[in-house]
């Protein structure tokens, strides 16, 4: 295979695998870990094959273009360093899938899990691989992501939830900064290909805009590896099932903020805010991490402080600023991830087999499960630097490094008593690890009886305990041409000269390691009364936690700020925001007017028809009597709306708008319908104003009434002026010119909204299906007026005298007033049906169309409602709203797909004329297909609406007084 | 001559159809009662589609008539809707 077609497959396998896992059944736990163990599998061996190529300074890369006008370049780049963590991610995610499929319950939908799995294996392979800085940006984020979605796996529990959004939280606003300083830093190269800014370091760090890249570039890599002061979400991480842990918080997500310092290494490091920022960042988690892991009371807590820690010392090996400690902090990564992952599983199985993690709990395991527990051992030995595991090894270069000089402060004459007092921590929590867990008497009152787990669970552990033993004892022949790889892809030729052997003879670094031990023992044996008394957390610090300060920063800037900002800026009354609103209109009019003539031509209207002033006149009365009335008199001021709507509608006849008039008048009858159905649900009129407010009052709506006036009058002033002036030449005279033509039919408004502009009126048909959606889903939680909740006065009087003597069926006075009235309504629906579609076919040619035809269908269909009501239509039709827009989006998108099958671009139209039987010729476009799409849209949008506000009279279960009243829904309905 | 005749009794139509239109917005501003209101929205309704059909009749053109036949068939849903909502409180139940 090619260089590309290796790097494309690696960085797709695993997408490509998640999207599958996300579509299996929720109970195949077989399948899914199959699927994902073979999709790491095959990631491993791709990674494997690529190791010949990056030997001594290869790289692999592949180039497509992404956005070229911008200079970006999607890269996908392969060096030893990057081929080291492809190796850590697509193996330990080999073992952690195999380990999942035993840890997982029955119980647990797996699809979710394995696929968010996989999704972040992809993302982590795509930071490892990215070749540009932007696109690693990306893929940082993404592992955010699905690292947010698999602590929050569980997500039925509050501590899920909390930890995840923690952990997106921090590390989500760290990959923002990560996102700036990147951008910065390619602003200072000039590119964003990673190859010219690792080439390019001598001018970063010499450039003025060094510092403030730098602090950016590190707060995304110290949120991302839990550095202190970020490392508190990491703990509260732990809430994620075990593998998860193993994998995202031991051997990858955290890593990848080490990864990203190595990776810069070249282009940033070498400098004293580099020293002074990551090295102390690092010393201090180190030393602090390792101090509250011993005071951990749950395993897993222990191990993610332990983790913090480890990775301090990581960062401040690659913040010394000298290439050997950077090869010790390379190799520390290796080993760290395949002891902490070991440890993690094993933890994992002690929880699984015994149901607590609880170390109080906790005791004389060994004897239940020795193999386990010897395995652990061995892995907890490696943790704290015991000879001859691999721990040992890059500890012992790491203890060696802070004898070596570097800057003469007192930070760094003291640097190596610090070293040795972390070592002694290690060494005390490993100890801990071990002996309160698998020491000591038998445990009591355990949830399950431990014992050995699955041979299959176990063999994850088993296999990377070897790899701790192996590296340990003989590292040169085992890891040294791996590390010398990923040392020389970040060092280049540079590479410095250092010995992996276990014995370098009695030295400085070895008396620090067997002082860290003894150290260690002593301190544990000091400090057990203290920690067998069962109190979680060190002394002192216990009341000082990171995470509440967290939460209080973020409970008072986003709950208490943005409160206070809502109540300074916000108001929930409606007149008030009508107010701004229309006032910010006619400021901004004012302003484009202001030194300005505004133009009226006189001279261009012409003579008025005394019938058109007439009718002008009765539509203003109408309007202005509906203004006036709204307040109290809400029917009738709806009834004149209806008036005001309906001469609008003439006037589009008047003035030759056949189109709008047809479209006006629908929909001003579907909209009374709508309001009136509103209206039943609104709170009553409030009696009893004081005096005093009153006038305050009156004197508001003076000042709303003059508002409205200036504004209403500036408004007809301007469309005055603009109608009297001559148009100018625009697009429309394209259009007059080409719709027969072009688009085959002589409506050109038609043929606009369907042909020339058919993708507007795709986006718009998709946007009213939203907004039916969104009505919908806010209406199934109305909760009306408490006032308004009681069945209306004239049901109540006409059920009282149903049941009144002589006594009747309950709503027979209904059926007796609706009893003509119903039959005429019921029998206009087939022909109101024949009115739409007569409007819908001839639409393209005459005036008509999808939309005018919709509602037209709809306002037949509310007619059955109407006459019938709720329960009678739908135990008759099926009506399904939702299905309706679903089906017209499909059509309408479908036949702009179509015209793809022939070769043109989305959405053309195709217009011909075929000779039906009976009708005789008649024009067929393609067009009428997208406009039965709008059709069956506009139908299903509209009904859904109607109906939502409408089925609220039959949610009887919110009243309990009408519970009595209403009967139940019968066994028929939908 | 015919032509004259027509057209000036098309335009007192007109303007007589408009009078009436504003007799029945009258009815729909006082009322007294809500019944009364709605009535006089059907009259518009009603005058509206003669309105429009003289228009078109005076335009010689038959492309106004849709706008007729629509008030015609649908007008009337606005008044069932107000009258089931005075009787029954609710428009659809």
């Amino acid at each position: 295979m090619s260089n590309a077609t290796l790097l494309i497959s690696l960085t797709i396998l695993p997408f490509a695998g998640s999207l599958v896992a996300a579509f299996l059944p929720a109970n195949a736990r077989n399948i899914e870990a199959w699927l994902s163990g073979l999709i790491a599998l095959s990631a491993l061996i791709l990674t494997t094959a690529c190791y010949w190529s990056v030997t001594a300074g290869g790289v692999m890369r592949y180039e497509a273009q992404w956005l070229p006008t911008l200079g970006l370049n999607f890269i996908l780049r392969m060096d030893g360093f990057a081929w080291l963590f492809a190796m850590l991610v697509t193996g330990i995610g080999l073992l952690v899938v195999l380990y999942a499929r035993y840890y997982m319950s029955p119980q647990d939908p797996v699809p979710r899990f394995f696929s968010f799995f996989l999704a972040f294996m992809g993302a982590m392979l795509g930071v490892v691989l990215a070749g540009n800085l932007i696109q690693l940006v990306f893929f940082w984020e993404l592992t955010g992501l699905f690292s947010f979605l698999l602590i929050g796996y569980w997500h039925h529990r509050a501590g899920a939830r909390d930890g995840a959004r923690m952990a997106l939280t921090v590390t989500a606003t760290g990959g923002l900064c990560l996102l700036a300083g990147m951008l910065i830093l390619g602003h200072v190269v000039g590119s964003y290909d990673l190859d010219e800014v690792l080439a390019a370091g001598e001018l970063i760090r010499s450039h003025a805009l060094y510092l403030p890249a730098l602090i950016l570039i590190l707060l995304g890599a110290l949120t991302k590896s839990a550095q202190f002061p970020f490392h508190f979400w990491l703990p509260q991480a732990m809430v994620a099932p075990t593998p998860v842990s193993a994998y995202l918080h031991s051997a990858t997500l955290v890593k990848a903020g080490v990864f990203l310092l190595a990776r810069l290494w070249p282009a940033l490091a070498g400098t004293d805010a580099w020293l002074w920022i990551v090295g102390m960042s690092g010393l201090v988690t180190f030393v602090l991490g390792a101090y509250l892991a011993i005071f951990q009371q749950d395993l897993k807590g222990l191990l993610a402080y332990s983790t913090i820690s480890h990775l301090g010392l990581i960062t401040l090996l690659l913040g010394l600023n000298t290439p050997l400690a950077a090869v010790a902090g390379i190799f520390h990564i290796i080993n760290h991830a395949t002891f902490k992952a070991s440890l993690f599983m094993g933890a994992g199985i002690i929880d699984h087999e015994t149901g607590t993690r609880d170390i109080r709990r906790l005791s004389g395991l060994y004897r239940f499960m020795p193999i386990t527990a010897t395995l652990a051992m061995v892995a907890a030995a490696a943790m704290a630097g015991v000879p001859l595991l691999n721990g040992f090894l890059s500890k012992e270069m790491f203890f060696a490094e802070t004898i070596a000089a570097h800057d003469g402060s007192l930070v760094d004459q003291t640097l190596p008593l610090v070293a040795t007092l972390a070592g002694m921590f290690s060494v005390a929590y490993s100890l801990r690890f071990i002996h309160e867990t698998f020491f000591g008497p038998p445990a009591v009152a355990l949830p399950r009886v431990p014992h050995e787990p699955p041979r299959w669970m176990r063999f994850p552990v088993e296999l990377l305990v070897v790899a701790c033993l192996v590296v340990g004892i003989i590292p040169e022949l085992t890891v040294g041409p791996v590390l010398e790889t990923a040392a020389y892809a970040v060092l280049g030729p540079a590479l410095p000269q250092y010995n992996l052997a276990v014995w370098h003879g009695f030295t400085l670094p070895l008396l620090m390691s067997v002082a860290a031990l003894l150290g260690g023992a002593l301190i544990y044996r000091l400090l057990r009364e203290h920690l067998l008394g069962g109190v979680e957390g060190p002394p002192l610090w216990r009341h000082l936690k990171s995470q509440h300060i967290f939460e209080r920063v973020l409970v008072t800037v986003s709950w208490r700020w943005a409160g206070a900002l809502k109540n300074l800026l916000g108001t929930r009354h409606l007149q008030v925001q009508l107010r701004l609103l229309v006032g910010t209109a006619l400021i901004a009019a004012l302003w484009s007017l202001y030194g300005r003539e505004l133009a009226v031509d006189h001279t261009a209207s012409p003579a008025l028809d005394p019938a058109f002033a007439l009718l002008w006149t009765v539509g203003a009365t109408c309007a202005v009597g509906a203004a006036c009335l709204a307040k109290y008199h809400r029917l009738a001021a709806l009834i004149l709306v209806g008036g005001a709507g309906l001469v609008t509608s003439i006037t589009f006849v008047w003035l030759s708008a056949p189109d709008l008039a047809l479209t006006q008048l629908l929909v001003e009858i579907v909209t009374t319908v709508l309001i009136l159905l509103g209206l039943r649900w609104l709170p009553k009129r409030i009696e009893g104003i004081d005096s005093g407010a009153r006038l305050r009052i009156r004197a508001r709506r003076l000042g709303d009434l003059a508002l409205a006036l200036v504004a209403g009058s500036g408004l007809s002033l301007l469309a005055y002026a603009v109608m009297s002036r001559p148009a100018p030449s625009s697009i429309s005279r394209f259009f007059l010119e080409h719709a027969y033509t072009e688009g085959g039919g002589t409506n050109v408004v038609n043929v606009i909204l369907v042909d020339f502009r058919g993708f507007d009126t795709l986006g718009e048909i998709t946007v009213l299906g939203i907004v039916a959606l969104a009505v919908y889903a806010l209406l199934r939680r109305f909760r009306p007026a408490s006032d308004s909740i009681d069945i209306p006065e004239q049901q109540r009087l006409q059920n009282a005298r149903d049941a009144a003597p002589p006594l009747r069926p309950p709503g027979t006075t209904l059926t007796d007033y609706l009893a003509i009235p119903a039959v005429i309504m019921q029998l206009m629906f087939p022909f109101i049906g024949v009115l739409a579609m007569f409007l819908l076919i001839r639409g393209h040619n005459l005036p008509g169309g999808g939309f005018i035809a919709g509602i037209t269908m709809t306002v037949g269909l509310l007619l059955l409602y109407i006459a019938g009501g709720i329960r009678w239509v739908e135990a008759r039709l099926h009506v399904r709203p939702v299905r309706w827009i679903a089906m017209g989006l499909l059509l309408a998108a479908g036949t702009g797909v179509g015209a793809w099958l022939f070769s043109y671009p989305f959405l053309t139209s195709y217009a011909a004329h075929a000779e039906l039987p009976v009708i005789g010729r008649a024009p067929l476009a393609s067009a009428l297909l997208f406009d039965l799409g709008v059709f069956v849209l506009v139908v299903g949008a509209m009904a859904l609406i109607l109906l939502a506000l409408a089925h609220q009279s039959i949610r009887s279960h919110r009243t309990p007084s009408a519970k009595a009243t209403v009967t139940p829904p019968s066994a028929g309905e939908t | 001559m015919i032509a004259n005749v027509l057209i000036g009794s098309l335009t007192i139509a007109q303007i007589l159809l408009a009078l009436a239109m504003a007799g029945a917005t009258f009815r729909m501003l006082r009322g007294p009662r809500a019944q009364d209101r709605v009535l006089g929205l059907d009259t518009l309704y009603i005058n509206a589609i003669l309105l429009l059909l003289i228009f078109g009749i005076r335009s010689g053109s038959t492309a106004y008539f849709e706008a007729a036949l629509v008030i015609a068939v649908l007008g009337f849903v606005t008044t069932a809707a107000l009258a089931k909502f005075l009787m029954r409180g609710e428009v659809i139940e």
